[in-house]
């Protein structure tokens, strides 16, 4: 590609205005019930610019839901969220990464096209892309290495790439705050390093990011600060904090053992979770 | 041996002249044609989004508004065009709200209306004398009578389908792969969902005429389908599909011509083959 590439800094658009003063995100007192029951009950925790955030919980404790009220897909029952200042459904800076079997990677688009639906809200209606929106598209392939794929066809890439991909249609969107709905699940141990280290990148760039995890080590090593959730709000805080046994047993109950190795989680996916979004 | 080739180039096109010397097969190509067209387009978002059902049941869920329309007007069949379309605008939306919040899973909710309006359109329709004759035509089509009239009308509205697509593309796109980011881009994503349903309506009425009802399904799927053997590539989808849409209407036509079959039966067929044949090479190529 000639020319510059354009800055990853994002710039401010038509959309909602920010109140800087405002923290990225402030939940408070956030009842959401999904099929007549009780998804997530009196939520409150607010984040700061640029931080990383576990949130780690049981199969079904709520997080994919949190994700959804967060990025304005759902309304909550009661409480209430805000992203810098005011409500999600004015933002466009939210990019939401679906868990992977929640995609329909038969659809007939490739890698390139997927990362520029990411600027359709920029775009505008009736506008087709611009040189300054490939730009922006071929940067975040760059940043996430898969330039050269593309022209690929999505159902052609690794469970790594096709998670890499969905991070650079983030980018592309701007998106200040993320949230990654189990993004390293079903992945090896290369391609989740590859996630992680896109993760501290991202930090560098003052992206906020949530990352939907059972991998409790993960969590601890890679994340600023660990949100354990069980439809309340169990502990919220600095791994040290918050990975103790009582708070596990009170997240997870019957369903984790400790052993001298370490502590063993009895779950593995949050599919069931998965399987109340499907739509 | 030379002059037995000339012969013979010359019989092949008198065979593909002979039957374009009447005005009727003229109008008929290019209403199969321009119908294939805009069926083909709109029916990619269609097989992309698993629409199918509701794109058979939406057509036969007009046949009750085509009937009173044939009634009020006493046979005539120009305004039926406007019958269609009142009838089709109307069931989309309403199918679309009413499978949305009903207490049923929507493909019952879609299986009840389409079956009952169906059958009211029968109902209706079987109070006149040559009802047998004016039903099959709703039902499969008669291309072969297609007005300059009704020609317009399908060049109008198919226009006007295919500019909407052409403008909302990126959107029809991005809603239809991941609607939860058409939502987080705070696109406007009841108005697209109820644009498209329109859209799908329009395109139900303007086909009208050269499949009928029962076969407009096949017209909407049958050639989307055939693209998406054949690439990866949404855009490119709907020109090969426009493309086996469009061959489809002109061979089907001449089928229908010389061996006296029924016209949408032929151009239904004919996109059916093509269908089976990209669907084995595609077979082929994968080993």
């Amino acid at each position: 590609m000639g020319g510059e590439t354009p800055p990853l800094q994002r710039t401010m658009y038509t959309h909602t205005h920010h109140e800087t003063n405002q923290p990225v995100l402030d939940v408070s007192h956030l009842t959401v019930h999904y099929n007549g029951r009780v998804a997530l009950e009196d939520i409150t925790f607010h984040l700061h610019e640029g931080e990383r955030i576990a949130v780690v919980g049981p199969n079904g404790a709520g997080k994919s839901t949190l994700f959804k009220v967060v990025a304005g897909v759902l309304q909550p029952n009661a409480g209430e969220v805000n992203i810098y200042g005011s409500r999600p459904r004015g933002h466009v800076c939210i990019g939401y990464i679906p868990q992977r079997n929640q995609v329909d990677w038969t659809f007939p688009v490739s890698v390139a096209d997927v990362v520029m639906m990411g600027r359709s809200a920029k775009l505008g209606p009736f506008n087709w892309p611009h040189k300054k929106d490939w730009d922006f598209v071929n940067h975040a392939l760059e940043t996430v290495e898969l330039r050269s794929l593309a022209s690929r066809q999505i159902s052609q890439l690794s469970g790594g790439q096709q998670q890499r991909m969905f991070i650079a249609r983030a980018l592309a969107q701007e998106a200040e705050l993320m949230l990654m709905d189990e993004p390293l699940s079903g992945l090896d141990t290369p391609s989740q390093e590859g996630i992680l280290n896109l993760l501290d990148r991202l930090k560098k760039e003052n992206v906020t990011v949530m990352v939907a995890t059972h991998d409790l080590e993960q969590a601890a090593s890679h994340f600023d600060r660990i949100l354990l959730l069980n439809h309340h709000l169990v502990a919220f805080g600095n791994p040290a904090e918050v990975l103790h046994t009582e708070n596990l047993i009170s997240a997870y109950g019957g369903r984790m053992r400790i052993e001298p190795a370490g502590i063993m989680l009895m779950d593995d996916c949050c599919d069931e979770e998965a399987d109340e979004h499907v739509h | 041996m030379i002059v037995a080739m000339k012969r013979r180039m010359n019989t092949f096109i008198s065979f593909l002249l002979e039957p374009l010397s009447y005005a009727f097969m003229q109008r008929g190509v290019i209403a199969a044609v321009l119908v294939g067209i805009v069926c083909a387009v709109v029916g990619t978002y269609v097989v992309l989004r698993g629409m199918a059902f509701f794109g058979d049941a939406l057509a036969h869920t007009i046949l009750p508004g085509i009937a009173l329309g044939y009634l009020v007007s006493g046979g005539a069949r120009e305004p039926l065009f406007w019958w269609a379309l009142g009838t089709s605008i109307v069931a989309a939306l309403g199918i679309g709200t009413i499978s949305k919040n009903a207490e049923i899973k929507e493909d019952t909710a879609i299986g009840i209306i389409f079956a009952g309006m169906f059958a009211l359109g029968i109902a209706l329709i079987s109070t006149v004398r040559s009802y047998a004759v004016d039903l099959s035509h709703f039902l499969f089509g008669d291309v072969l009578s297609v007005s300059t009239h009704s020609l317009w009308l399908i060049l109008i509205f198919g226009g006007l389908v295919l500019l909407t697509v052409f403008a909302f593309y990126k959107e029809f796109t991005t809603l239809s792969f991941d609607p939860i980011l058409a939502t987080t881009l705070r696109l406007p994503v009841g108005v697209l969902n109820n644009l498209l349903l329109t859209l799908i309506a329009v395109t139900v009425a303007v086909s009208l005429q050269t499949v009928g009802v029962a076969l407009m399904v096949a017209m909407l799927v049958t050639p989307a389908a055939t693209a998406y053997m054949l690439t990866h590539r949404l855009s490119h989808m709907m020109l090969i599909a426009a493309l086996f849409a469009s061959l489809s209407g002109i061979i089907g036509l001449y089928l229908s011509f010389y061996l006296s079959i029924a016209s949408g039966a032929a151009i239904v067929l004919t996109a059916t083959v093509f269908f089976m044949c990209a669907f084995v090479w595609k077979k082929i190529r994968q080993k």
